[in-house]
């Protein structure tokens, strides 16, 4: 399947930090009661990772699961393993209320690494992003600029940032411009300002 | 004569000259210069002229006061109007040009309005230009709009970015003076996170010019100390050239951050809107001097005695030599004494009090300089600069006593607390007498989610003007608020401020104390919108009795400088005037922006290519690089046609339509919503989404459904195909698809929340292709990996397969009324899958077809689009889509709605086709009309057009409409009157134009 | 521009994160009810000065649809609760007493 594309193909920008497009991901949008047993297998059995708690997202390279909601999980696989995921998941739900669906087509994902990192994100979404308020771990839906949005760290310096496909040449230029080589602010880190 | 003084400026390096140029004259200053201070000392006393009256103005504050020197500056992209002379930081090659006047600054034609200012006191607007009617569109508006503004407007696109923050702390201190400095350190000793903005770029505020020690210390030791601190905690972040420009709800401010005004050679953003959020917000924001009303307050040369002292030991500029003061305070005497000490003669201070003032009128005393109490300024002398000063005694109508020749004259009227960023979330204030100023009410601050105050000021802006009391009151206002937000402040000392002892300072409203008539018509309250005492007393004597009403009337306190110098003095003078105190009479709102902010600022990023989030399909670049005419769909872009060189738009359009119907067309449907709906209560639930029965379809079976609101009328439509038990795939229209997952969402949060259905929104994950035409199935049938045949997958049906090694869900569905099959295909295949389309469909003749296309195809086989025959008011009983509507439902949303008599009434509009007799295209939007007239003589009406085009299909014109009692009326010819006297004739007929009993969609 | 916690996901949302509702606590008159009812659900809406509930959507965020008990005039937050309730819960109405005792909103005091 080599004609599958992400969004902008890994398109990528060296400013105040690296900001680069990922390029193909698999994702799948559980939806179920979160406390059930075969809700939280589904999830875990295909990704390997732990259940997380209330916006927490446990990310391992290319896999994991992200807490979206109350009833919602966004489970992360390799791309070529998404369709299996979502049939193995399917036979472990069997006639429990839930829902899984592949939605790996339908995002965008963006890696925004660098020591200036929260600065940079900072201009694009009302959250905080100081150290103590926002670290590896945590799982955050929010406004990125004008579009909806989610990112969680991978490590203290580094964001992924999730959208959808359709406006991925727009996230991708705010966080251009964010990155500005001469837009430096200096609050969550003293480079520059 | 005002010049540089060698011996002062100590925010000035002379070792770094600059050139820049005002009105095209080519001019010298020094770094650490504004363009005020560089306009002084080159002796440009003349700096503006004034907004109605034209009178020649000059420099009469230091700071972001300032009323009169608005200056453009900037060339092309870079122009800017109405920026403050006093803020501008003067940079190399800076051109300004002054604003309000023509032919020249020094030789305005507009001064001819200050020779008539008798007939244009306050108020005139709204007595004059009404007679006769006549006049107003073609003489009076013309020229009201060649005077009005003050500034140029930019005429080209903006080259600066700009950006916002989103910054998040505990306490937020907005002043960087000696308060804000020790409330931050107050504060952050506590461990909190403190962010400090100044709006120069200066720490220290006022303190390093009036003098004043900290712990023995001169304060600018003290100021240089703490910021040294302050710069050393992690926990503090400090931003110069930043303006706290307004406090909002629950903790919510606004900082603008001038990053490259002052070097705009610099790279990156101009300007960064901080918005931050804080747990408290304290309001160091300090005092503004006010001016003393007396006549000629106006005339270049006369400034506020602060800003005077300003210039002098900041930027070593003396605005004049011989100098007279006039005041009602102690604080005046500084400036005597500042002034003295760099060599320039004050000829007199004229103090209104009789008993004159304490410690610093002993000081200039001694110093040698004359001080006269009970002693005023009648008037000033002089028109583009001062030449004198009649003095008076204050206690007297402005009787002569004396004629002073002098070059300059300082004034102060008191301070006033900059309380307006306590005000604009909803702090209330209190009068204080003895000072003769508003301050913040300390119970009534404004209040946030808790109910509690969240603002606390600190310093001159909580109402001490004493060194000392500043310095404890904001290290008071620094501890409690930390203490509010659970830090605990430490035990320490508290920085002593010492200072001279000050005399009580004497309200003056009016100089002198009985000022005559003609003296009160040239006392200037408000500079910038030419306001004087008379104004104010003439509102009073019309009757406007409310502050907000004078305000309103006179204009006062509505310029660009919000009022900050002019208000209290105009308040005092209408409280005078009504003979009531101040504090009943009130003030207005303050509102932020504290001083006016950029436009780009307030957009932040949001321009050019991210103005807006434009949606793209997997094709969307394939599109861009084949002629697409672009349709904005919402954000979405779609292609409106592919035009190829040669065409025009409509030919592009009249090919694809004819090519679809012919032989294969391909359009780009991935923006069409697709929801998807699971759960053991889906089928109850779409059943009361929509007007249909949807629980009866069956798996592998497709039905179109309309939706309706609660109040009745058409809100979506779409295909729904069931995809097994409990599962439904639901398409709505490409505006939809956000809109009907939030409206479901709603539904089964808020009403149905223990039925079982999941919803999930999977638009995005499938590019989605329809191809279509009679060589559909050939095309298909080429790529192979699934029976396409009508058996196998019959109209209205859909099937999971493959084709061409492409995993495929095939709906055969129908909007053309051809022979259609819709593709839904992954989205990171999308675009592979089209080329391959195109590739192998050339021999069939395949091309691909915009929405103008699909449009017209539609429109030629009768079927409805939400948007043209739905507007918001139509209900499917209106479009004869009663076969939609299920009979054996007891509810879905909008039944209940339709049963009103509104909606069940005959005479509502029906769906019909519109004909013109002579094939010509009805106008969008046209109306048929009826006999007679309504009330305010317009024609009746019975009908409109919904849609309209030219069908290349049919080769004439085709249209929809809604008409009164439209089916009954089969055959009649109605009349459409045309924009530009036109009138088109059209017979109703059915709406289907094409192929009426749905052959080819069949096959 | 103002905040309020997400019962949901425990986010203390800005605003902009939000999407507003309406009214809560509508009942919901189908078929059957008379002109009046159905009237008054679709149009009449409470409009005080003081104390006010009303329906907020998590858009830029969980998603999901919470109440909040507010004053309209000095934005001054009761408490926030989830929507799959016909009235305010007790712990609500008594924050709500705390701070505004004798207040009265439609049928719930």
């Amino acid at each position: 399947m080599s004609d599958a594309v992400s969004a902008l193909k890994g398109a990528s920008f060296d400013g105040l930090v690296r900001v680069e497009e990922c390029g193909l991901q698999g994702m799948i949008t559980l939806r179920g009661d979160l406390s059930n047993r075969a809700v939280a297998k589904a999830a875990t059995s295909v990704s390997g990772q732990k259940m997380p708690g209330q916006n927490r997202a446990n990310v391992a390279g290319e896999s994991g699961i992200c807490w979206m909601s109350p009833d919602e999980l966004l489970v992360l696989v390799p791309y070529s393993e998404a369709g299996a995921a979502v049939e193995k998941m399917t036979a472990t739900l069997g006639k429990v209320h839930s829902l899984a669906v592949n939605v790996s087509d339908a995002r965008a994902v963006f890696r925004l690494s660098g020591p200036a990192a929260r600065d940079v994100l900072a201009k694009l979404c009302p959250v905080d992003l100081s150290p103590e308020a926002f670290g590896p771990g945590q799982f955050r839906r929010t406004r990125l600029a004008q579009v909806p949005a989610a990112f969680w760290m991978d490590d203290a310096e580094t964001f992924r940032i999730v959208c959808f496909r359709s406006v991925a040449q727009y996230v991708f230029d705010l966080l251009k411009a964010a990155a500005h080589p001469a837009a430096a602010v200096g609050y969550h880190t003293s480079v520059g300002g | 004569m005002s010049a540089r003084i060698a011996t002062q400026g100590r925010l000035i390096d002379r070792s770094k000259p600059i050139t820049f140029t005002f009105n095209g004259k080519r001019l010298h200053g020094l770094q650490g210069d504004t363009l005020a201070s560089a306009l002084l000392a080159n002796d440009q006393m003349l700096v503006g002229r004034s907004y109605k009256y034209h009178r020649p103005r000059g420099i009469l504050a230091s700071g972001a006061e300032e009323p009169n020197a608005l200056m453009g500056l900037g060339e092309g992209g870079k122009f800017e109007p109405n920026q403050r002379a006093t803020t501008t930081e003067l940079y190399d090659g800076l051109t300004a040009r002054s604003q309000n006047h023509w032919p020249s600054l020094e030789f305005d034609v507009g001064q001819v309005n200050a020779a008539l200012s008798r007939f244009f006191p306050a108020g005139f607007y709204y007595k004059t230009f009404m007679w006769p009617k006549s006049f107003w569109e073609k003489v009076y508006e013309p020229v009201i709009r060649q005077a009005a503004g003050l500034g140029a407007v930019p005429k080209e696109r903006d080259a600066d970015t700009y950006e916002y923050f989103y910054a998040f702390t505990d306490i937020l201190v907005i002043g960087g003076g000696v308060a804000g400095l020790q409330a931050a350190k107050a504060a952050a000793q506590t461990g909190a996170k403190v962010l400090v903005l100044e709006q120069t770029p200066h720490w220290g505020g006022r303190a390093p010019v009036d003098g004043g020690t900290v712990d023995g210390e001169p304060v600018e030791a003290f100021v240089e100390r703490t910021v040294a601190e302050l710069s050393a905690m992690e926990n503090v972040t400090l931003r110069t050239r930043a303006m706290g420009a307004g406090v909002y709800d629950h903790g919510y401010a606004l900082g603008y951050e001038r990053l490259t005004d002052h070097a705009p050679l610099l790279a990156g953003p101009r300007h960064r809107l901080w918005r931050i959020r804080a747990k408290r917000i304290i309001t160091a924001t300090g005092a503004i001097e006010r001016t003393l009303s007396f006549a000629g307050n106006d005339i270049p040369g006369v400034m506020l005695a602060s800003a005077m002292r300003d210039y002098v030991v900041n930027y070593g500029v003396a605005p004049g030599q011989r100098v007279v003061i006039a005041t009602n305070n102690d604080d005046a005497y500084r400036t005597a004494i500042a002034l003295k000490q760099a060599g320039i003669e004050v000829l007199r201070v004229l103090d209104a009090r009789n008993s004159g003032g304490g410690d610093l009128m002993r000081q200039a005393h001694e110093m040698g300089i004359r001080i006269d109490c009970g002693r005023a300024i009648a008037r000033v002398k002089g028109a583009k600069r001062v030449t004198g000063v009649s003095v008076c005694a204050h206690d007297g109508e402005g009787g002569a006593l004396e004629e002073v020749a002098c070059d300059a004259v300082a004034m102060s009227g008191g301070w006033s607390p900059v309380v307006h960023l306590w005000s604009h979330c909803g702090g209330k204030l209190i009068w204080d007498e003895t000072q003769a100023h508003f301050r913040p009410d300390p119970n009534r601050p404004p209040t946030g989610a808790d109910g509690e105050g969240f603002v606390v000021p600190a310093g001159a802006a909580n109402g001490e003007l004493m060194l000392d009391a500043v310095l404890s009151d904001a290290d008071a206002a620094g501890k409690l608020a930390a203490k509010a937000i659970g830090f605990k402040p430490k035990r320490g000392k508290v920085p002593q401020g010492a200072g001279p002892e000050e005399a009580p300072m004497m309200p003056v409203w009016l100089m002198p104390a009985r000022a005559t008539t003609a003296l009160r018509n040239k006392a200037f309250l408000d500079y910038q919108n030419d306001v004087k005492v008379s104004d104010v007393q003439l509102a009073a004597q019309e009757g406007y009795e409310s502050v907000e009403h004078t305000k309103r009337y006179t204009t006062l306190g509505m310029a660009t400088d919000q009022g900050k110098i002019a208000n209290i003095n105009g308040l005092a003078i209408l409280a005078d005037s009504l003979n009531a105190p101040i504090p009943q009479v009130g003030t207005t709102t303050f509102r932020p922006p504290y001083t006016p902010i950029s436009m780009g600022a307030i957009a932040g990023e949001a321009r050019g290519e991210i103005f807006q989030p434009l949606r793209r399909t997997p094709m969307h670049d394939w599109h861009d690089e084949n002629g697409a005419d672009w349709e904005p769909v919402g954000h979405w872009r779609r292609p409106y046609a592919y035009v190829r060189p040669g065409e025009s738009v409509h030919d592009a359009v009249m090919r694809e339509v004819k090519n679809t119907r012919e032989k294969l067309g391909l359009l780009d449907a991935s923006t069409l919503g697709k929801l998807i709906v699971k759960g053991r209560d889906a089928g109850k639930f779409l059943d009361m989404l929509y007007t249909n029965m949807m629980s009866t379809l069956k798996p592998g079976k497709c039905r179109y459904g309309l939706m309706c609101s609660e109040n009745g009328f058409l809100i979506d439509d779409g295909v729904v195909a069931r995809i097994d038990e409990d599962t439904f795939l639901c398409h709505t229209t490409t505006g939809g698809a956000d809109r009907i997952h939030a409206h479901m969402e709603e539904w089964l949060q808020c009403e149905w929340w223990d039925w079982q259905v999941y919803v999930a929104n999977v638009t995005e994950q499938f590019a989605q292709i329809a191809v279509v035409g009679p060589n559909a199935r050939k095309l298909l049938e080429k790529l192979g990996g699934m029976d396409v045949s009508k058996d196998a997958l019959p109209f209205m049906e859909w099937r999971d397969g493959q084709l061409a090694g492409f995993d495929v869900r095939v709906y055969r569905i129908s909007f053309s009324g051809e022979l259609s099959y819709e593709i839904a295909v992954p989205a990171c295949r999308g675009r592979a899958f089209w080329d391959l389309l195109l590739k192998e469909g050339a021999e069939f003749g395949v091309m691909p077809y915009g929405t103008e296309a699909l449009h017209i195809m539609r429109a030629e086989k009768g079927f409805i689009m939400i948007g043209d025959e739905t507007d918001g008011t139509v209900i499917p009983q209106d479009l004869g889509l009663h076969w939609a509507i299920s009979k054996k439902k007891d509810d879905y949303l909008g039944k209940r709605a339709q049963q009103r008599s509104h909606m069940t009434d005959p005479n509502r509009w029906k769906l019909v086709g519109l004909e013109t007799l002579d094939g010509s295209v009805l106008p969008d939007g046209a109306y048929a009309v009826a006999e007679g007239v309504n009330e305010n003589g317009q024609r009746n009406v019975q009908g409109r057009v919904t849609s309209t085009y030219f069908s290349p299909t049919l080769g004439r014109g085709i249209a929809m409409g809604l008409v009164l009692h439209g089916p009954d009326r089969m055959g009649e010819v109605l009349e459409f009157p045309g924009t530009d006297g036109k009138a088109f004739k059209a017979k109703i007929v059915s709406p289907v134009f094409y192929d009426k009993d749905g052959e080819k969609q069949n096959v | 521009m103002l905040i309020l916690q997400c019962p949901y996901c425990g986010i203390d949302a800005e605003e902009t994160e939000l999407a507003p509702g309406g009214e809560a606590h509508l009942k919901r008159h189908g078929p059957g009810s008379s002109d009046e009812d159905f009237h008054d659900y679709l149009f009449a809406r409470e409009n005080p000065r003081g104390v006010h509930f009303e329906r907020w959507r998590h858009a830029n965020g969980c998603g999901k649809w919470f109440h909040a008990a507010r004053d309209t005039a000095t934005l001054e937050v009761f408490g926030t609760y989830p929507a799959q309730t016909t009235e305010p819960p007790k712990e609500i109405r008594d924050a709500i007493t705390a701070r505004r005792p004798g207040w009265r909103w439609r049928e719930f005091s």
